[in-house]
């Protein structure tokens, strides 16, 4: 009896354990591609009707009704379906993150609060069980970002396929900058109202500081043609102070977002408003200031008791009417794949569809400088593109062809291979063993 | 300050002795998703005191009775979340691996906003269960999400079936094993521990039959030392409470049917229950039913081989399946994480929505009284904008006995029942300020679920 446990149990090991190296059993393939008979959401060039996209080195060649198929391409067709841009999710922590729990996963929060020289495109895992259950919901590319402290480190945008990070690497990095905090946070935040006052002032104090060593030691750089002690901190910060580099700076109380606000302008410097939560309180400043915005997760609680329930899922869509350019996040490692949901969520909630659609493929695209190269569907941009069955933010929609980077992506992760596997599985049901009750 | 007016407020409450108020009203013109009876078209809903007394086209209906015209609108049963801490001021007892004494339907907390933001999602009953901090938890509380009565015991459903919390995993092996240093610290000794108590339930239900029987010779015997854990674990023996065991992989699970096999307890939902879908065909041959996330993963290492497609491969092999939030955000859009059935799996539409109203229904014993739309159940209906699986769709009216508990035409930004009057920094919540399965722990560890 207690054999038969053991052999079921070894069974039952022997097969989780296959399961963990058959993430992607099918290859990914390049070449040349007609995807015919296909409606194509261009994002920027409207919608066509029964045209074909034609796919070559990578590169979006041909887009319209009457072009012609290439004698080397293979042919996919689309007939009932419909072509979109690959989705941009502008703020994750995928291939930095494997599993929330366990620390020695974790390669996202480095110790310090100034380690702006800690570069996520170096810890990113090409091969994180995550990104295959992420891109077959259409999402291509994301940012991956470190996290903790005032300078947790430096972004990276990449693509979802590859197996190094150059592979993935999409062609834009901004420093992190968490902008100092005031306020009363959650609820276990205990602290007097002077005593948040107090520490809402040292914060930002230590920001300016840093701020100032930053200035001193760009001068120096400037003055040595380049021979200033070696300080990777600093350094690292210098072309952000120069504008030559964007800062993402994560603020998302209402006061939080004007103090960010007035700093970005005292600064000069080119920046990008992350997080934002509160950004409808102040959405005309933002527009005035011209500062463009990450916000997200759309599915969130409202930041405040006094607040509508459906606030959070109403920020974004207030904040692009109030004329912010608004791209969308998740803040997610495991669940990015839920991306187009949050957009659904936002264009339900006021934003509207088409506007919703631009927030998670050419606006962000805008925002990073990569808009001549990928979100959306124009000739001359890469091919990062999937084929859907219909709108990819509704759930029953199915998502039937993947491209990023112009390599056709198999449909598969690791959730549909335990999907194929345990639908009807063999061995079905055997009767439990039943030990000696004890 | 704060405990003075709530006792206050909890007493007057208890002087008036409220039942749970009740309405009529009629609902024209929507289509009616019944779940267990198809999609009725330009149908109309009568409700009179509390309960639904017709169904069909051109209803009549007594004058002057409250009309909701849902021409064009959707109308479901209220939802129902099977896994739930909001409404409660307490979530884990977590001293000892066993607290089956300690029940949550003491602890509700009627002031708590999540009920207003969850009725806005249009989930009208949710089952408020303890932490997974224990092997065996405490009593969990199914209720109404009556909010605006101030009496917390009029939000437990009447006539619901009791539920107890188990948990395997991680959860208690990291609090009791890791955090204080006493049984269980692997999945062997929450084995033992669950066995123990079962057996401990099972001495002390035989001590009491010996003395109801000496009783009719001896009127003067001495009946046992009354033990309130170990009457709940002959109480579970009995078949008279349901468990809700916490629970991921798959080993686990089977380690369970076997116990409560040797026991001869057969009333079981698995919750979370990731690694279920290795499991579905014991499953459904024991009879368990599960509760589970739509795409919930990789939070921690037990759910690491998790599939989003976990309802659909449960759902596809007999096992009667819900989706559940643990979670205040997610309450508020349970509608669409049904609707992930269709993208993660191929369950049709009355299939996605069985798995927020019939089948938590089922596993909660109410689903007599609610979870779908028929003559003679409660009145708790949601009304949404368009069909609620699609993303698209708003809720627009929620119903608790026949009345309007939410209504998105009328929706002021300020629905707190309870304002502190000290606080004068207005308190900002982040996304970490979610209630869950761990809450009460914190002071311990900083993981979710």
């Amino acid at each position: 009896m207690k054999k038969n446990i053991f052999a079921f149990c070894f069974l039952l090991f022997s097969t989780a354990s296959l399961e963990v190296y058959a993430q992607q059993v099918e290859k990914s393939t390049f070449g040349t591609f007609a995807l015919t008979n296909a409606a194509v959401e261009t994002v920027t060039k409207g919608r066509l009707e029964n045209a074909t996209v034609i796919i070559r080195n990578g590169i979006i060649e041909a887009v319209g009704p009457d072009v012609p198929i290439p004698a080397d391409a293979q042919v996919i067709d689309c007939k009932d379906l419909t072509i979109y841009p690959g989705m941009v999710d502008g703020g994750t922590r995928l291939g930095l993150q494997e599993i929330e729990s366990i620390s020695l996963t974790q390669d996202y929060d480095e110790l310090g609060e100034l380690t702006p020289e800690m570069d996520a495109l170096t810890a990113v895992n090409p091969n994180s069980v995550l990104i295959p259950v992420t891109r077959v919901s259409g999402v291509t590319t994301v940012i991956t970002y470190p996290s903790g402290g005032l300078f947790p480190g430096t972004a990276a945008l990449i693509n979802l396929q590859g197996y190094t990070p150059e592979q993935m690497y999409a062609g834009f990095k901004a420093i992190v900058i968490n902008f100092p905090s005031s306020g009363r946070r959650g609820r276990y935040d205990k602290r007097s109202d002077e005593d948040i006052k107090k520490d809402g002032d040292k914060a930002v104090k230590k920001l300016n500081d840093t701020w100032e060593r930053v200035r001193t030691y760009a001068a120096i750089d400037s003055a040595t043609m380049g021979k200033a002690e070696y300080n990777p901190e600093l350094y690292a910060l210098v072309p952000v102070l120069r504008g030559e580099m964007t800062a993402f700076i994560e603020a998302n109380k209402e006061s939080d977002i004007l103090a960010a606000l007035k700093w970005i302008k005292e600064q000069k410097i080119k920046a990008v408003l992350t997080g934002v939560a509160e950004g409808w309180r102040v959405a005309d400043s933002i527009a005035l200031a011209g500062i463009p915005v990450i916000t997200g997760p759309v599915m969130s609680m409202p930041t405040r008791d006094t607040d509508p329930y459906d606030q959070a899922y109403k920020n974004a869509g207030l904040m692009q009417k109030a004329g912010v350019k608004v791209a969308l996040r998740t803040n997610e490692a495991e669940n990015v794949r839920n991306l187009p949901f949050n957009a659904g969520f936002a264009a339900a909630h006021g934003m509207g569809r088409d506007e919703a659609l631009k927030a998670v493929t050419i606006i962000p695209a805008e925002i990073f400088g990569v808009a001549d190269k990928i979100g959306s569907i124009e000739v001359g941009k890469k091919a990062n593109l999937f084929v859907a069955t219909g709108d990819p933010f509704e759930t029953s929609t199915a998502i039937k062809h993947l491209f990023i980077d112009g390599w056709n992506i198999p449909m598969e992760s690791r959730q549909t291979l335990l999907y194929d596997e345990f639908l009807h599985r063999a061995p079905g049901v055997t009767p439990l063993p039943v030990p000696g009750k004890s | 300050m704060k405990h003075t007016i709530y006792i206050l407020l909890l007493f007057s409450a208890f002087l008036m002795k409220a039942q749970a108020p009740i309405g009529d009203l009629i609902i024209r013109n929507g289509t009616v998703l019944t779940i267990t009876k198809g999609a009725l078209e330009e149908t109309d809903i009568l409700v009179q005191k509390g309960k639904i007394t017709g169904l069909g086209k051109n209803l009549k209906a007594p004058a002057g009775i409250k009309e909701i015209d849902a021409t064009g609108q959707y109308i479901m049963p209220g939802i129902i979340d099977a896994h739930s801490h909001i409404a409660i001021d307490a979530v884990n007892e977590a001293t000892h691996p066993v607290t089956a004494e300690v029940k949550v339907g003491d602890a509700i907390d009627p002031f708590d906003l999540s009920i207003y933001r969850a009725l806005a999602g249009g989930v009208t009953t949710s089952h408020a269960m303890h932490g997974s901090a224990n092997a065996i938890g405490g009593q969990c509380q199914t209720i109404k999400h009556r909010y605006g009565v101030l009496d917390p015991s009029a939000f437990k459903f009447e006539g619901a079936a009791r539920t107890i919390k188990f948990a395997l995993g991680e959860n208690p092996m990291r609090v009791h094993g890791e955090g204080r240093g006493v049984q269980p610290r692997t999945r062997m000794g929450v084995e033992r521990v669950i066995r123990d108590a079962f057996q401990q339930g099972l001495i002390y239900k035989e001590k009491w039959t010996v003395y109801e029987a000496d009783k009719k010779k001896n009127p003067n015997a001495t009946p046992p030392l009354y033990n309130e854990r170990n009457q709940t674990m002959a109480d579970i023996l009995d078949g008279k409470i349901l468990i809700q065991c916490h629970s991921y992989r798959a080993d686990e699970i089977l380690m369970l049917l076997r116990v409560l096999k040797d026991f001869g307890v057969k009333k079981i939902t698995f919750q979370h229950v990731n690694e279920g879908f290795k499991v579905a065909p014991e499953l459904a041959a024991f009879g368990a039913m599960a509760s589970v996330f739509s795409d919930w993963w990789a939070y921690k290492f037990e759910v690491y081989y998790s599939t989003a497609y976990n309802a659909t491969i449960l759902t596809r092999n007999g096992v009667v399946t819900s989706i559940n939030s643990d979670s205040g955000e997610l309450i508020r859009h349970l509608f669409h994480e049904a609707a992930k059935t269709q993208r993660y799996g191929d369950l049709s539409d009355d299939e996605a929505l069985a798995l927020i109203t019939i089948n938590p229904a089922r596993q909660l014993g109410i689903d007599t009284k609610v979870g779908s739309i028929e003559t003679g159940k409660d009145a708790d209906l949601a009304i949404f904008s368009g069909h609620p699986l699609s993303i698209y769709a708003i809720p627009q009216v929620t119903i608790v006995d026949g009345i309007v508990r939410f209504d998105k035409a009328h929706d002021p930004a300020d629905m707190r029942l309870y304002i502190d009057p000290e606080e004068s920094t207005p308190t900002y919540y982040g996304q970490e300020d979610v209630d869950g399965c761990m809450r009460d722990t914190d002071f311990m560890f900083s993981h979710r679920h």
